[in-house]
């Protein structure tokens, strides 16, 4: 398992979660995506972390995870309350503060 | 047997990934989710980082995407009909990621890599990042716990029902 | 790792399978025996000398019973729960040591499947994982005591593992280590067992225990007066026995920690000296010392199982958030001290 790799699985990880960023429309299934690209980032900086010998990456990949989980729960609050305003997930439904 | 493992993770983390952004019923994806999510454990594990592969499953199979399966199942979406991305919209995404994906594979692996470096003993031991965690990072650790607080009362107050 | 590593890896997993499984089979015969002397009854005396073969008996009926699909289940994931469950609940007694160390002609053999530097986080890994077979269950089967039965689940489950979580730490700040092999090991001497210097911490452990085995007086998840069977309403034949074995190896698997993390785990109660003898037969000697305590703490869950009424939902939730996670806390500062001023 080289560096190249492992870096090349991170990246198409990343990718496909921009891909359902931009593709689904709704808002639990983009905060999924939204997850599967901190773990590509994390598995990057593990990488990194073992192959440079150092610690610090998997330091930052533990921040990275707590981040995440504070995402998760206000993102998941505010699908919730949209929800009950709403009726719907739906990204798309969301237009009423444009015009 | 390591290389093996490996791609075997690799593949079924490629595929969880892939069927979770894709499955139209959110309970599965979020299920190939957590395959994604465990596939990087062992990912972790091979590369001596058990301690963030336990994280991995404590903290995100086990807590955050079963908060995300319990407001799948509070929500009740099965109902819901997604409608669809406009056709031009999935073409252009399709370019859009592919192009990106290719921006972003030559840029990480462009570059001459550093040489891989010898793994100090005890690398990747929870003993280590422990002292690593209260000593070096002190400040970005007791930040985090702030955010977390934030984040913590955050949801509390959106959640409520309401108003006031 | 060598030819020999893995075939006796391979080998203690089997006697630990095996182990457990019996275990398993004859606790739901140690269940309704005890009942029955709880509530003044025999219990089941008819298949065997006092009822022993019912297990057996109970087994071939689970196999030979007819398996119904609700015709709207959700049909991958409803095949795929029970397994979750039981693969996480067997998974988790890899990290138990059951005792110290066995010579076979020369050839050492540790008395652990897996002595891993995470250690205790395997378990509370394991257990969250579990999560997900309780509360797929529930969604598969499209039924709506099912359902509810399987939110309840999860919500007790994440609410209780914080206390579980916050009271090992106790156990972990005095021993230094998550390698369970480790935590035995400080409690050498029968005064230096962690439920001595921290009986708070072991009484949230074992409150915790019982919230995330879904037992009674927690048992919300399958309240029977309310929701009918809970999350496994829909299930039958062998597909519910495999709800029910992964019950009960939870709760083998919360007796064996209990022993471990609180009282010594395979250490003897009075110095090995003492004890007069050594070698192989001193390490039989503990195994069977790691058994006893085991099976007592078994005892105790099925004990409190037959005296005490259930929770009401919101008393769970006030219990597990007001009240062990701030107990909890005071028992960190307590061992904190503890350490700090060196007593213990």
């Amino acid at each position: 398992m080289s560096l190249v790799w492992m870096l090349t699985l991170s990246t198409a990880l990343f990718t496909v979660g921009v891909l359902g960023v931009l593709l689904r429309r709704n808002a639990i299934v983009i905060l999924m995506a939204v997850e599967i690209m901190l773990n590509a980032a994390n598995l990057a900086l593990i990488a990194f972390s073992r192959h440079l010998g150092s610690a610090d990456g998997q330091i930052l990949a533990f921040f990275v995870m707590t981040v995440a989980a504070a995402e998760a729960a206000v993102g998941l609050a505010i699908v919730l309350a949209i929800f009950r305003l709403r009726k719907s997930v739906n990204v798309d439904s969301l237009n009423r503060m444009k015009w | 047997m390591e290389t093996l493992v490996g791609i075997v993770a690799a593949a079924t983390a490629l595929i969880g990934a892939i069927a979770a952004v894709t499955h139209r019923n959110a309970v599965v994806g979020v299920l190939f989710l957590v395959l994604n999510l465990v596939s990087l454990a062992v990912f972790y594990v091979l590369l001596s980082a058990p301690f963030i592969a336990a994280l991995q499953v404590i903290l995100y199979a086990g807590a955050i995407m079963v908060l995300f399966l319990f407001i799948i199942m509070l929500l009740d979406l099965r109902r819901e009909e997604e409608r669809e991305s406009g056709l031009l919209q999935k073409v252009l995404s399709v370019i859009g990621g592919g192009v990106f994906f290719l921006l972003l594979w030559g840029a990480a692996t462009g570059g001459a890599a550093p040489a891989a470096a010898e793994l100090p003993e005890h690398f990747g031991s929870v003993e280590s990042i422990a002292v690593a965690l209260f000593t070096t990072y002190l400040i970005p650790f007791e930040t985090i716990s702030v955010l977390l607080l934030v984040a913590m009362v955050g949801a509390v107050l959106l959640t409520r029902k309401g108003g006031r | 790792m060598t030819f020999a590593a893995v075939l006796e890896t391979l080998i203690k997993i089997g006697v630990v399978f095996f182990v457990a499984l019996t275990a398993v089979a004859y606790l739901t015969l140690a269940e309704r025996k005890i009942s029955g002397w709880i509530q003044d009854r025999i219990g089941p005396n008819r298949v065997g000398p006092w009822g022993l073969l019912q297990p057996l008996a109970d087994g071939i009926k689970f196999m030979m019973k007819e398996e119904v699909v609700p015709s709207y289940a959700h049909r991958p994931i409803y095949m795929a729960a029970p397994a979750l469950l039981l693969i996480s609940a067997l998974s988790a007694l890899a990290i138990i040591p059951f005792g110290d160390r066995l010579s076979l002609g020369g050839y050492e053999v540790r008395l652990a499947i897996a002595d891993v530097n995470i250690g205790i986080l395997f378990f509370l890994a394991m257990s969250s994982v579990g999560v997900y077979g309780i509360v797929l269950a529930g969604w598969s089967s499209n039924n709506k005591y099912a359902m509810l039965g399987g939110l309840r689940a999860s919500a007790q489950m994440i609410s209780y593992e914080l206390g579980l979580g916050l009271s090992l730490i106790g156990v972990l700040m005095v021993s230094g280590s998550l390698r369970l092999s480790q935590i035995v090991e400080q409690q050498g001497s029968f005064s230096s067992w962690n439920v001595w210097s921290q009986p708070l911490g072991f009484l949230i452990f074992m409150v915790s225990a019982f919230a995330e085995t879904n037992r009674l007086p927690f048992d919300l998840a399958e309240a029977e007066t309310e929701l009918v069977a809970g999350y496994h309403t829909e299930y039958s034949a062998i597909k519910f026995s495999m709800f029910y074995m992964a019950e009960y190896v939870n709760m083998i698997t919360a007796s064996a920690l209990m022993a471990t993390l609180f009282f010594g785990g395979w250490q003897l109660p009075f110095p090995a000296e003492a004890a007069g003898v050594e070698g192989n037969h001193l390490a039989l000697l503990q195994i069977l010392c790691f058994l006893i305590k085991t099976g007592f703490f078994l005892f105790v869950f099925i004990w409190v199982r037959w005296t005490l009424p259930r929770f009401r939902y919101d008393q769970l939730m006030h219990l597990g958030w007001k009240v062990l996670l701030p107990l909890a806390l005071l028992n960190l500062i307590w061992v904190g001290i503890g350490v700090a001023w060196g007593w213990f």
